[in-house]
């Protein structure tokens, strides 16, 4: 037998891994970047890296099932005459109408209206089957302003100016040729199977003055009834929730990076931003400094998938989130049953995100009229009431652990981080210490 | 124009009947807005007469009945913003965004207006006597907009469908991005935007072109002396070749 020498383990790069080499030559071969749905992917410090203390000798619990524990929440009672009141603090995001297939709205309405809570429209206009199916809907008001109507305003139960969105601040909405059809075309006054790209600003305003006047604006055509949000991307969070509150914002929302997109540069979503975990804090701060913490409401979303998330989001100070991404799997969306199909377009289950194809096997981001067969929205709306329920559940759970009769009475006290960086942006002591990084100069 | 120099005989006669007149030296912004959107459909108070706008913005905001609202002076941003059915004249000048959003009905500005004039509107028909800034145009979605004088830069920037119309000169960057909107110019445009181009007018643009003329109030100025553009169309469906357009 002939000696050799032995050979090293073939090694691959870390930094030119396999997606990295994959998306390379996929560039080269098209000359395109690539678009897909969805938020960002990679690992990033999230609600994860925080764990509740709970009740000990200095805190006394509540009985899991004999003492109440609320879960309600009142958004837009600054200026509002008709401020939203949710059973649960727990909302659904804007998603569009044309991004999302009819009955997969309609299920999202369905759902949110037997949990007590509200849906919101998107970047299409609104639709009857979810005005009719929401209880409480949410009136996106775009830099497009497709469908964009006084009717409609007027018939919503809120309205939300949206500046930016978490997983593409500075960017602008996008849908594609394939799902332009005849209907979405009309509500959106394009041509049938053109590429889609909205401004990424608004058309007559820039800047918080202007916002200010456009607020005004909103409220004068609605007659102040309705509550006005202020939607951003996490860019920013501190001086954009402050901004808001300046221009008159009822309500401000902030969505972090792992907050979905129908459509976007996979650039634009993995670079741009940043993550929900380190968006709150200075949110939360902008409003105690302005002394309206509480008065203008604050909701935060991006990457919300249970309810120990909606619990350390409640604890940290703000009053209430939203789910995307979530409420579309519990709809079904990236089901294994549809694997084969998945496969079939270079996917699996879990992994796809090419929503803007509109060749969704689960039927919901898509137009295509025979798969969006495939979503039953009474079934469908279930399963989100259903999802929702169990959220709820899971942080009450929670909240009664550590004593509190409120979800609302959560507090950063209430929470340790087991990384340096989730002390650092959550501002909650690293655990087993009381070292909290950037507080007292060090 | 002061409104003190219009007196009440020559208000009344110049409707059939009284206007109702509303003066926001004495009431507030929201009153007058409220007191439109409460009119009922076959209303007869179809004449309506804002005095003292000072400049305030959102005057005559969401009105959705047709009636007449003539505003003696100039207002802010966003003046008859969404409008659905009034004529609203403005015997001044008009600040951004006026009659953005407009549904139908007619806005006139006797004066000028500064940037985003009738943006994203759907309908109707807003006629600017003087000059319109940057912006005019922008987004708009099945409106008719004619302007009398210039109109600045970006005009008409991604507008989707309507017609935009101007008898005088046009800026920078005309059309840029523009979907199926058709714009008129009679003078000269500084430079054309991104995928917009000169295109022939044929015998139905002249007649489309000669009606907004006249329901305008452009007397003496002949379809035929204005040029067309309108979209190239290379850029709605998203070709690497073309990344350079951008």
């Amino acid at each position: 037998m002939t000696y050799r020498n032995p050979p090293t383990t073939p090694r691959k790069s870390a930094t030119f891994d396999d997606y990295t080499l994959s998306e390379i030559r996929r560039a080269a071969a098209t000359g395109i970047y690539d678009i897909r749905g969805a938020g960002a992917k990679r690992k990033l410090p999230h609600f994860d890296d925080l764990l509740f203390l709970g009740a000990s000798i200095s805190r006394y619990p509540l009985e899991g099932y004999r003492e109440r524990c609320d879960t309600s929440v009142v958004l837009g009672s600054r200026h509002a005459k008709k401020p939203i009141e949710l059973k649960i603090p727990i909302t659904i995001a804007g998603m569009s109408f044309g991004s999302l297939s009819g009955p997969a709205k309609e299920a999202l309405g369905r759902g949110a209206t037997l949990s007590g809570t509200s849906t919101t429209t998107g970047d299409g206009g609104m639709t009857e089957e979810e005005r009719g199916h929401s209880k409480q809907l949410v009136y996106q008001y775009l830099p497009s302003r497709y469908g964009m109507n006084p009717r409609d305003l007027r018939r919503a139960d809120a309205i939300e100016v949206v500046v930016g969105q978490g997983a593409k601040p500075g960017g602008g909405g996008m849908l594609l040729g394939q799902k332009i059809s005849d209907r979405v075309a009309e509500m959106r006054t394009l041509p049938k199977g053109i590429d889609q790209r909205s401004a990424s600003r608004h058309p007559d305003w820039t800047g918080p003055d202007d916002l200010e006047i456009k607020i005004l604006e909103l409220r004068e055509i609605t007659d102040w009834e309705k509550p006005i949000y202020v939607k951003v991307g996490g860019a920013r969070p501190y001086y954009d929730t402050a901004l808001a509150v300046k221009a008159g914002a009822d309500v401000v929302v902030v969505d972090g990076m792992q907050g979905g997109t129908a459509a976007t540069q996979e650039v634009f979503i993995e670079n741009v931003g940043q993550p929900t975990l380190a968006c709150i804090r200075p949110a939360v701060q902008a409003l105690q400094d302005l002394g309206m913490h509480r008065k203008v409401q604050l909701i935060v979303s991006g990457g919300i998938r249970n309810g120990a998330d909606v619990a350390k989001a409640l604890a940290l100070g703000v009053d209430a989130v939203s789910i995307g991404t979530a409420a579309l799997v519990a709809l079904g969306d990236n089901d294994p049953r549809w694997e084969a199909e998945y496969n079939a377009l270079g996917s699996t289950a879990g992994a796809y995100d090419d929503w803007h194809e509109g060749r969704d096997p689960a039927g919901i981001t898509t137009q295509d009229p025979e798969l969006m067969k495939r979503v039953d929205p009474i079934a469908a709306g279930r399963r989100l009431a259903n999802y929702l329920k169990v959220m709820t559940l899971e942080a009450q759970t929670i909240a009664r652990a550590c004593g509190k009769n409120s979800l609302h009475n959560l507090e950063p006290e209430d929470l340790v981080a087991l990384t340096i960086e989730a002390a650092a942006m959550a501002g909650v002591p690293l655990a087993g210490t009381n070292w909290i990084p950037g507080k007292n100069g060090f | 124009m002061p409104a003190t120099n219009v007196s009440k005989a020559e208000r009344e006669q110049s409707h059939s009947q009284p206007s109702r007149v509303f003066d926001l030296a004495e009431h507030s912004l929201r009153e007058l807005n409220q007191a439109l959107h409460k009119l009922a459909p076959g209303s007869n108070e179809t004449a309506w007469e804002v005095l003292h706008p000072r400049g305030s913005h959102s005057v005559a905001v969401g009105v959705d009945q047709p009636v007449s609202i003539d505003v003696r002076g100039s207002v802010g941003y966003y003046c008859g913003g969404m409008n659905d059915g009034a004529a609203i004249t403005v015997h001044g000048s008009a600040g951004p965004g006026v009659g953005e959003n407009m549904m139908s009905g007619q806005i006139v500005i006797k004066g000028d207006a500064s940037q985003y004039a009738g943006a994203t509107g759907k309908g109707g028909l807003l006629v600017i006597e003087g000059n319109a800034s940057s912006r005019c145009g922008i987004s708009m979605k099945g409106i008719d907009i004619v302007v009398h004088g210039n109109i600045g830069h970006m005009s008409a920037f991604m507008a989707q469908s309507g017609n935009l119309v101007v008898l005088g000169d046009a800026g920078d960057a005309l059309g840029d991005s523009i979907y199926e909107a058709r714009l008129f110019v009679r003078g000269k445009v500084e430079s054309l935007g991104a995928d917009c181009i000169a295109k022939e007018m044929r015998p139905e643009h002249i007649e489309l072109l000669q009606g907004l003329l006249d329901r305008a109030g452009a007397t003496g100025v002949k379809a035929s002396e204005f040029k067309r553009y309108g979209s190239a169309r290379k850029l709605y469906n998203f070709n690497i070749d073309n990344a350079d357009a951008y």
